[in-house]
C-alpha cells in the first residue's frame, strides 16, 4: 500500500512538471464540468525561488519583545516601557515584511530557520517525518503577514495608552502575551509545514485565552477565556486528526511536497481522471475544516467569540476581529489545493453553507442586542461567515480580499468602540449613549466609526463594498451544480448583507449621532478617568490631586497601597463607587496614541478600496485587483468555472448595483427605526433621547417573542449548557463517584488490611514489664517443651 | 537423654567429686534460677527485679562452672569470669538507669512505666 502511494507520488511529480500548465486550456475545464469533475482547467504550479530571509526578523523581534516585557515585569518597571518596546518590535517586524513584500518576485521561497523535527525509521522517503522551523513564503503568506504585523504595531500603539490604567505587572503581562500572539500568528501564517502551523495555531489559542482572561479578577472574563480555549480545543482535534491523516496518506507534512502533489490531483480532476485521486483528500479536508471552524467561530463553535469581548478592547480588535479569527480562512486558503482535489468538492460545499448560515444567524443576533462591543463581535462572526462562504464558493481571492479589508475596517470599529468604552467608564449599552461624535475630543472617533460602518455596510466605493461583492457575485457566477445550491446561498448572503448594514448603522445612529447624552458605565478603573466632585472641573480636580493625564484618582496610591481592597477590583485604598448625587463625570477623550492608531486604521480602511483598482493583469474573469494578483501567484490560485447569470447579466457587473441597493436599504431602515431627528437621521429618524427609539421599540414590541429571543441570543448558550455541558457534568459526577468509592476504595482497602491486623494484635502489647517477662517465660517454656518432646523423652525423661 | 541422666547420676566417677555430684550443683543452680525468675515476675520494685536478674545470672554461672569441673576443663570458669565482668558493668549501668527512672516518677514501681502499651 505504502509503495503504491509512493509510486503514485513519483508518477504525479513526473506527469506534471512545473511549466506544463499550458496544456490544459481553460475551455477543457468547462467541458468536464458537465461530466464528473468540477471544471478546473489550467492549474497553477508552484515555482520555487529564493529570498525572504528578512522575514526571520519577525519571530526574532516578537519573541525578543516578549522576553523584554517579562524582564520589565521581573525588574518591577512601572511605566509604559513594555508598550513602547512592543510598538518598536512590531513596527520593525512590519518593516521587515514590507521590505520583503516590495521586493518580492512572485515565486515561492522556503526560508530555513533551523532543523526542528527529523525522524527516520527506514530508508524510503516515506519513512521519515521532517518538520523544520522554516517559512513557506509566497504572496498568500505575505498578504496575511502585512496586515498581521501592520495592525499588530498600530494596535500595540493604541494599547500602550488604552492599558495605561494598569501600568505595572499587568501592563507587562499584557504586552508579553501580545507579542507572543504576533509570534504565534506569524508561525501559523509563515510555517512551511503543518506541524509548525499547528504550533502557531495552538500558540494563538493560548494567547487568546491569556488575553481574554486578562482581567482575571472578573469572573465573566475568566469564564470567557476558558470557554474560548475549550471550544477551540474541540476544533483543534479535527485539525490534529486532519494533519495526521495527511501525514499517513501523503507521507509528508511539508508544503513543498504536499502542494505540488495536490496540484497534481487538481489537474487529474480537471481532466476527469478523478478516480486516480485518493478519497482521503476529502476526509483530510473535512477534518481540517473542523479546525478552521473552531478557530474562526463558525457554525456550532461561534458562541465563544461574543464572550471573548470580555477581554481588553485592543485584544478584541487585533485577535478577535482582524487576525486570529481569520486563521481558519488562511488555513483553507493555504490548503486550497487539498480542498479542490476532491472532484465533488464536498468539504468546500460544507464550508460555503456553514459560512452563509453562520453569517445569517449571527447577523440576526447582532440586530437585536444592545451591547455595542458584542454587536461588533457578532458582526465579526458574520463577516467571517462571508469569508468562508467565499472560500466555499471557489473564490479564495474574494475571501482573502474580504479578510484583508475587514481586518482594517473592523479594527477601526473596535478601536473606536474601545475609545468610547475607555471614555465613558466602560459603558457599552447603546441605549445609554447618544451623540458621542459631537462630544469634545470624540470627533475623530465619530468619523472613524462612520468610515468603519460604511465599509462594513458595503456602501458603494468603500473597500468593504468591493470585497463583499466579490463573494456575493461569485455565488451567482458559478455554473449550477458546481457547489450545491450556490444560488440560494447567494440570496441568503445578500439578505445578510442588508442585515449587516442595518445593525451597523443602528449602532452608529444610536451611539454616535443625535442629541448628546450619556450615562457613565460601571467599570471602576475607567470611571476614575472622568469622575470629579460636583462644582469642580475635571482638570482642576486632577491638578489639585496631582494626577497626571490618564490617571484616575485611585491609581495615584498604587505604589504604596498595592492591590486588593473590599471591592475586589484592586486599586488604591478606600475606593468609593461613583455617586451621581455628589459627583460629575466628564467623558475622557482618547489621547495621542489612541487617536494616532485610530486615524491610521481609518486611513488604511479608506485606502484599501483603492486596491480594487490595481489591475490584476491577465484573465478578464479575474476581479479583485491587487489581492487577486497576490492570490494569483500563490498556491491558492484557482480558476473557478464561470457560467451563472443574475437577472440575465454577468453577476460580477450587476452585483455592484444589487449589493449597493441592499446596503443602502439597510442603512435607510436603520435611520428610519433608530435615527435621530433631523439630517443626522437622514431626515427620516424621529429619535429624541438615548434610551427610546419609538419606531424600533414599537417594532420590537410587535415582533414580541422573536425580538426577545434574538436579544437573548436565541438561548444557544443555554441550549449547549443543557445538551452538552449538563450531560457531561452528570457523567463527570458518575466518574467522580466511581473514582472516589471504587478506585479509592480498593486502594484504601489495601491500606486498611495491615491496620486491621494491627488492631487485632495490639492488645497483646500491655506495656507492663512483668507481662513481657511472663510471656517470655511462657515462650521459653513452650520451646523447651517442644524441644524435649521432639527428643522423645518429654519432661519426664529429663528427670 | 537417658544417657545424660545416667552420667549425671553416676557416683563412681574417676574424679575427686564423690559425695557432691554434678547433680547437686545443677539442682542448686536450678533452684537459684527459679527463685530469680519468680522474683522477677512477681516483684514490682525495680531494684529487686534487677537483683533477681542477677540471681538468674549467677545460677547460670554456677551451672557453667559445675559443667567445667565435670568435664575437667576451664571453659566454664573462663566463661563465668567474662560473665561476671560484663555483669559488673551492667550493674553499674542498670542501677544508673534505675536512678534516672526514679527521678522521673518518684517511684520504683515498674508498673509506673507502661508507655509501650499498644
Amino acid at each position: 500500500m505504502v509503495e503504491v502511494m509512493a509510486n503514485m507520488v513519483a508518477k504525479l511529480a513526473l506527469a506534471a512538471p512545473p511549466g506544463s500548465d499550458g496544456h490544459a486550456p481553460a475551455d477543457a475545464g468547462h467541458g468536464v464540468a458537465s461530466g464528473v469533475g468540477h471544471g478546473v482547467g489550467h492549474v497553477a504550479k508552484v515555482v520555487f525561488g529564493e529570498g525572504g530571509d528578512l522575514l526571520m526578523a519577525v519571530p526574532v523581534l516578537t519573541l525578543g519583545a516578549m522576553v523584554a516585557c517579562g524582564l520589565c515585569a521581573a525588574l518591577g518597571i512601572r511605566n509604559k516601557l513594555p508598550g513602547w518596546i512592543s510598538v518598536g518590535a512590531l513596527a520593525g517586524a512590519f518593516a521587515a515584511v514590507l521590505v520583503t513584500f516590495l521586493g518580492w518576485h512572485g515565486q515561492t521561497a522556503i526560508v530555513h530557520g533551523f532543523e526542528w523535527i527529523n525522524f527516520q525509521w527506514g530508508g524510503k522517503p516515506s519513512q521519515s517525518l521532517v518538520a523544520n522551523f522554516a517559512f513557506y513564503v509566497d504572496t498568500l503568506t505575505l498578504l496575511w503577514m502585512l496586515f498581521v504585523t501592520g495592525l499588530g504595531a498600530l494596535i500595540a500603539l493604541y494599547a500602550s495608552e488604552y492599558m495605561s490604567h494598569d501600568v505595572g505587572l499587568g501592563y507587562c503581562r499584557f504586552f508579553a502575551a501580545f507579542n507572543l500572539f504576533v509570534f504565534s500568528m506569524s508561525c501559523l501564517v509563515m510555517a512551511d509545514n503543518l506541524l509548525l502551523l499547528y504550533l502557531g495555531w495552538e500558540g494563538v489559542g493560548l494567547c487568546s485565552y491569556l488575553l481574554i482572561g486578562y482581567f482575571y479578577k472578573k469572573a465573566p472574563a475568566v469564564a470567557a477565556g476558558k470557554k474560548a480555549f475549550i471550544m477551540n480545543r474541540i476544533g483543534d482535534l479535527g485539525l490534529a486528526l486532519g494533519v495526521m491523516l495527511v501525514f499517513v496518506k501523503f507521507h509528508s507534512v511539508e508544503y513543498k511536497d504536499l502542494i505540488p502533489l495536490w496540484q497534481g490531483y487538481m489537474e487529474l480532476v480537471a481532466h476527469g481522471q478523478w478516480t486516480d485521486v485518493p478519497i482521503e483528500v476529502r476526509w483530510a479536508a473535512l477534518l481540517i475544516m473542523v479546525g478552521a471552524f473552531g478557530k474562526s467561530a463558525q457554525v456550532f463553535f461561534y458562541v465563544w467569540l461574543p464572550d471573548a469581548m470580555e477581554g481588553p478592547t485592543p485584544v478584541s480588535a487585533l485577535i478577535h476581529a482582524a487576525t486570529m479569527v481569520t486563521a481558519g480562512v488562511f488555513l483553507i486558503a493555504r490548503l486550497f489545493p487539498l480542498f479542490a482535489s476532491d472532484h465533488q468538492l464536498v468539504a468546500l460545499t460544507v464550508v460555503a453553507w456553514s459560512g452563509a448560515l453562520t453569517a445569517f444567524w449571527s447577523g440576526l443576533i447582532g440586530m437585536a442586542i444592545f451591547d455595542v462591543k458584542r454587536v461588533m463581535g457578532y458582526s465579526t462572526i458574520s463577516q467571517l461567515g462571508f469569508m468562508f462562504a467565499g472560500l466555499g464558493l471557489l473564490t479564495p481571492i474574494g475571501a482573502s480580499f474580504h479578510t484583508f479589508t475587514h481586518a482594517f475596517f473592523k479594527a477601526t470599529l473596535f478601536l473606536g468602540v474601545g475609545a468610547v468604552m475607555h471614555g465613558f467608564g466602560g459603558q457599552l449599552d447603546l441605549r445609554r449613549l447618544s451623540g458621542v461624535a459631537w462630544m469634545k475630543g470624540f470627533g475623530l472617533v465619530g468619523v472613524a466609526m462612520l468610515i468603519g460602518a460604511v465599509n462594513l455596510s458595503g456602501v458603494p466605493f468603500t473597500a468593504g463594498f468591493f470585497s463583499k461583492d466579490m463573494i456575493l457575485a461569485q455565488a451567482f457566477a458559478l455554473p449550477g451544480g458546481t457547489i450545491a445550491g450556490s444560488q440560494a446561498l447567494g440570496w441568503l448572503l445578500l439578505l445578510t448583507a442588508g442585515m449587516t448594514a442595518y445593525y451597523t448603522f443602528r449602532t452608529y445612529f444610536r451611539v454616535f449621532a443625535g442629541p448628546k447624552e450619556f450615562t457613565p458605565g460601571d467599570d471602576p478603573e475607567l470611571v476614575d478617568l472622568g469622575r470629579h466632585p460636583k462644582g469642580t472641573t475635571l482638570e482642576a480636580w486632577h491638578a489639585q490631586h496631582g494626577h497626571g493625564h490618564g490617571h484616575g484618582h485611585g491609581h495615584g496610591h498604587d505604589a504604596h497601597a498595592g492591590h486588593g481592597d473590599g471591592h475586589g477590583h484592586g486599586h488604591g485604598p478606600a475606593r468609593v463607587d461613583f455617586d451621581p448625587a455628589t459627583e460629575d463625570f466628564d467623558p475622557h477623550p482618547p489621547g495621542m496614541a489612541m487617536k494616532g492608531a485610530i486615524f491610521a486604521c481609518m486611513a488604511l480602511s479608506v485606502l484599501a478600496a483603492g486596491l480594487y483598482f490595481v489591475a490584476p493583469g491577465g484573465d478578464p474573469h479575474t476581479h479583485g485587483g491587487w489581492v487577486a494578483g497576490m492570490i494569483g501567484t500563490s498556491s491558492a490560485a484557482f480558476h473557478a468555472p464561470h457560467g451563472g447569470e443574475l437577472f440575465g447579466q454577468d453577476p460580477h457587473a450587476i452585483m455592484y448595483f444589487v449589493s449597493a441597493l441592499v446596503g443602502l436599504v439597510g442603512i435607510f431602515i436603520a435611520a428610519y427605526l433608530h435615527g435621530p431627528r433631523g439630517w443626522q437621521g437622514l431626515m427620516v429618524g424621529i429619535r429624541d433621547r438615548a434610551d427610546v427609539a419609538p419606531r424600533a421599540d414599537a417594532l420590537a414590541a410587535k415582533l414580541g417573542g422573536v425580538a426577545t429571543a434574538a436579544r437573548k441570543k436565541f438561548s444557544v448558550d443555554e441550549l449547549y449548557h443543557a445538551v452538552i455541558v449538563l450531560p457531561l457534568r452528570v457523567v463527570a459526577y458518575i466518574f467522580a463517584f466511581l473514582d472516589n468509592f471504587l478506585v479509592d476504595g480498593l486502594v484504601n482497602l489495601v491500606g486498611f488490611m495491615p491496620r486491621g491486623a494491627g488492631t487485632l494484635v495490639r492488645p497483646s502489647q500491655s506495656g507492663v514489664l512483668h507481662d513481657y517477662a511472663l510471656r517470655m517465660l511462657m515462650g521459653i517454656g513452650l520451646v523447651l517443651a517442644v524441644a524435649l518432646a521432639a527428643m522423645g523423652g518429654g519432661v519426664g525423661g529429663l528427670l | 537423654m537417658d544417657g545424660l541422666m545416667a552420667i549425671l547420676a553416676q557416683g563412681d566417677h574417676p574424679t575427686a567429686m564423690h559425695q557432691v555430684t554434678l547433680l547437686h550443683y545443677l539442682i542448686v543452680s536450678g533452684i537459684m534460677f527459679t527463685l530469680g525468675l519468680i522474683g522477677f515476675v512477681t516483684r514490682r520494685n525495680l531494684i529487686v527485679m534487677f537483683l533477681c536478674t542477677e540471681l538468674m545470672f549467677q545460677a547460670a554461672g554456677l551451672a557453667a562452672i559445675a559443667f567445667g569441673r565435670f568435664h575437667l576443663n576451664h571453659t566454664g570458669e573462663t566463661f563465668v569470669i567474662f560473665v561476671l565482668t560484663v555483669a559488673a558493668a551492667e550493674a553499674a549501668l542498670a542501677l544508673a538507669l534505675v536512678v534516672l527512672l526514679f527521678r522521673r516518677r518518684e517511684t520504683l514501681d515498674a508498673s509506673a512505666w507502661a508507655e509501650m502499651k499498644g
